[in-house]
């Protein structure tokens, strides 16, 4: 290692196995495995779910050949598209999980902060928990009292500190929490997302800690966000994940303006569809129809300006005729949760290209950002549907805030569907 | 003051079967005293009794034993006054049940903290051994207690010059259930469903023990099965204990050095399998 570095990776790869691994149970287990020996149907196999095969015994790199080299005292932001790797990445840092491959040393202790309040014990205090948190990242006693004041002061939990930590708020909770790793005396300091915690002031004094310990103290620090204020604020140095790769490295104004970029690449509004994996069958050879094109009408940036309208054209190319098909829109959240879904009429798909326009009210899905699954399926026996192909995450939209009638929509309390309005009747009303 | 900036440490995906990593575990040895008084905190507070309950419940059963074996089933007690012999067994079979039971949940209970920080994992282990261990203590000094009132009775004399080995026989149950429990730990990660027969092995495990009843009555009743019985690892343990502080029955040699025999492997399998495991949790619960 070189002297004044404070971390080195190198080939860092990190692959996951997709698909489910086993069926978690002995049982199922053992079930599966005379199944496989007598040459019966394993009865552990999900029904109905093709993508079981398609998937199983692929593996995923969450990381894939990352070289880094952070030097002592670097304030360094981490930023990418959700699924880039950064959590990853500081999840291998931390030595919570193990490297498929490569190698990392770092200088000194790391502290990594996750996701707060880890290690807190509901039925211990908040002073105990302060010595749990320190101990866990091997300090010791001696060492962690005389930085408890210290600690208890920035918290401003106060009086509270001998109280069982089950009782605080959530507020007293975090601040407790991100209190702690700030005054740890680790040499680096992983943070993911942290300084959203609390409210503005406390984070104006998280902020303001930060820089103490990577300008003053000489900490490295590790700062993954989604906001670009925060990183501007506090890191002069940037990395841009994406897929498991490095794609830039440098001061933070161009790693923003890469990121952007990047954002505004997978918010397209005309999607190629037939390099997506995540889909009914990968292979396009075993395919009899594939989807090729997506592409939004009448948004500009993907934001979905007119709810009542919305209009998208589809693409598929297809081997036969086929009568009687239907395409199915799945919109899911940025979860991949699906919440609703629309259906067509029945279609007759010629053989070779097709292109299909649809409109759709779109008036009932409220404010967020949803990815749109499309399946192209025919009806068979039993009215159960099968795929002729399915892609996931064909294009991304934003859906603005609209005002429903008198009320600003409130996603947390009311989800992010609006039903049909409530009609008085059907029972005796006074 | 330690200069943290000179210790280098390498993460790599390699890890030998056996790579304790003992000086680091050394080193959280503060970690390792907060989560056994954590465990006694959480274990006693909000609890009416308190920490009189690791007294009471050896207590209990031991009374319900000579109740049931001793007066009702008047099974024969090798000579021993009947509340002392069930008490010795239950005292050591109560550290053994709940160390195995301890080590077995250390993946599950941990499963939270596990995938959010990092500390060598041996020290939960380790901490669930000490704890139990501390109730062992007091358990024992009870037990103790009673022992002084039968000595001094003359109804009981203790084989003196053993006494040490007592102290190795602890050290193998010890070695015993971590192993297994650490072993189980690995295998409930995988499949969940073991953590039910957990619990129900080790009650039956209770019955295969000469803890209810003397071994003596096994060799009478059942002698082709003897043999068998006793390479369950715990009967001699628990049949020498009553001879070294009841002065009652006798050490088997051949069947103690199988069972310390086959406690020292299920320590070496189970810090392996644990070492094994301990790589892929994060990514597996």
């Amino acid at each position: 290692m070189q002297k004044d570095s404070a971390i080195e990776i190198k080939g860092l790869v990190k692959e996951y196995r997709l698909g489910q691994i086993d069926s978690g149970t002995l049982r199922g287990d053992l079930q599966s495995f005379f199944a496989r020996l007598f040459k019966k149907d394993d009865p552990n196999i999900p029904l109905l779910n093709d993508q079981y095969y398609s998937i199983k015994n692929k593996t995923h790199r969450a990381i894939d050949g990352v070289d880094l080299t952070i030097k002592k005292g670097e304030a360094v932001g981490l930023i990418g598209i959700n699924g880039a790797g950064k959590s990853t990445l500081l999840k291998l840092i931390s030595r919570i999980t193990l490297p498929t491959e490569g190698e990392i040393s770092y200088r000194g202790r790391v502290t990594s902060l996750l996701e707060v309040g880890t290690g807190f014990s509901a039925e211990l205090t908040g002073r105990e928990n302060i010595y749990m948190n320190g101990a866990i990242l091997g300090m010791s006693k001696e060492e962690i009292t005389s930085k408890m004041d210290k600690i208890i002061e920035f918290s401003e939990i106060g009086e509270y500190i001998d109280t069982p930590v089950k009782r605080y708020s959530s507020g007293m909770y975090v601040k407790l929490a991100f209190a702690v790793a700030a005054h740890l005396d680790s040499e680096i300091l992983l943070l993911d997302e942290i300084l959203a915690v609390g409210d503005v002031k406390f984070q104006e004094k998280s902020l303001k800690r930060m820089d103490e310990a990577a300008n003053q103290e000489n900490k490295t620090v590790i700062y993954v966000s989604h906001n670009m204020a925060t990183i501007r604020k506090f890191c002069k140095r940037c990395i841009v994940l994406d897929a498991g790769k490095i794609i830039y490295d440098g001061d933070v104004e161009s790693a923003i303006e890469v990121y952007t970029e990047h954002k505004k690449k997978e918010h397209s509004a005309d999607n190629d569809l037939s390099k997506l994996t995540h889909r009914f069958c990968p292979n396009e050879l075993v395919r009899q129809v594939s989807l090729t094109r997506f592409k939004l009408e009448n948004c500009e940036d993907c934001v979905v300006n007119d709810r009542k309208s919305f209009s998208f054209s589809v693409y598929c190319n297809s081997k036969k005729y086929i009568e009687n098909a239907y395409f199915l829109a799945t919109f899911a959240d940025t979860a991949n949760q699906a919440v609703a879904t629309s259906f067509s009429e029945a279609i007759n798909i010629k053989q070779g290209e097709n292109k299909f326009s649809f409109t759709l009210d779109l008036s009932p899905l409220k404010v967020g950002t949803y990815s749109i699954n499309g399946a192209l399926v025919e009806k068979s026996s039993f009215d159960i549907f099968s795929n002729y192909d399915y892609v996931e995450q064909m294009c991304y939209i934003d859906i603005p805030q609209e005002k429903e009638g008198d009320f600003l929509w409130s996603k947390r309390y009311w989800g992010v569907v609006r039903l049909d309005n409530l009609k008085l009747g059907g029972g005796n009303n006074d | 003051m330690t200069d943290y900036n000179e210790i280098i440490t390498t993460v790599t995906p390699k890890k030998k079967l056996f790579d304790l990593n003992l000086k680091e575990t050394f080193k959280y040895k503060d970690l390792i005293s907060l989560l056994v008084t954590r465990t006694f905190k959480a274990r006693y507070k909000q609890m009416l009794l308190g920490p009189i309950w690791a007294v009471i419940q050896p207590l209990l059963t031991t009374i319900v034993f000579t109740v049931v074996f001793g007066k009702i089933a008047n099974l024969p007690t090798d000579g021993a006054p009947q509340f002392m012999f069930y008490m010795c067994g239950n005292v050591l079979w109560s550290y053994f049940s709940t160390c195995l039971n301890g080590g077995a949940n250390v993946f599950t209970e941990n499963a939270y903290v596990f995938s959010k920080v990092y500390f060598p994992r041996l020290v939960s282990p380790i901490a669930n051994a000490l704890g139990n261990m501390i109730n062992f203590v007091i358990q024992s000094v009870i037990f103790f207690g009673f022992l002084a009132f039968y000595v001094i009775n003359g109804t009981i004399t203790p084989t003196y010059y053993l006494i040490p080995l007592s102290l190795l026989l602890v050290l193998e149950v010890t070695l015993l259930s971590m192993g297994i429990g650490t072993l189980l730990a690995s295998l409930t990660v995988k499949y969940r469903d073991l953590k039910m027969l957990i619990a129900f092995g080790i009650q039956l495990w209770l019955y295969a023990t000469p803890i209810a009843y003397s071994s003596v009555l096994v060799k009478e009743k059942m002698p082709q099965l003897y043999n068998l019985y006793m390479l369950n690892p715990m009967a001699p343990v628990v049949e020498a204990m009553r001879k070294i502080y009841l002065g009652v029955g006798n050490i088997n040699y051949k069947y103690l050095l199988i069972s310390a025999a086959v406690s020292v492997a299920f320590a070496l399998i189970g810090t392996a399998v644990f070492n094994r495991t301990e790589k892929t949790f994060a990514d597996k619960i």
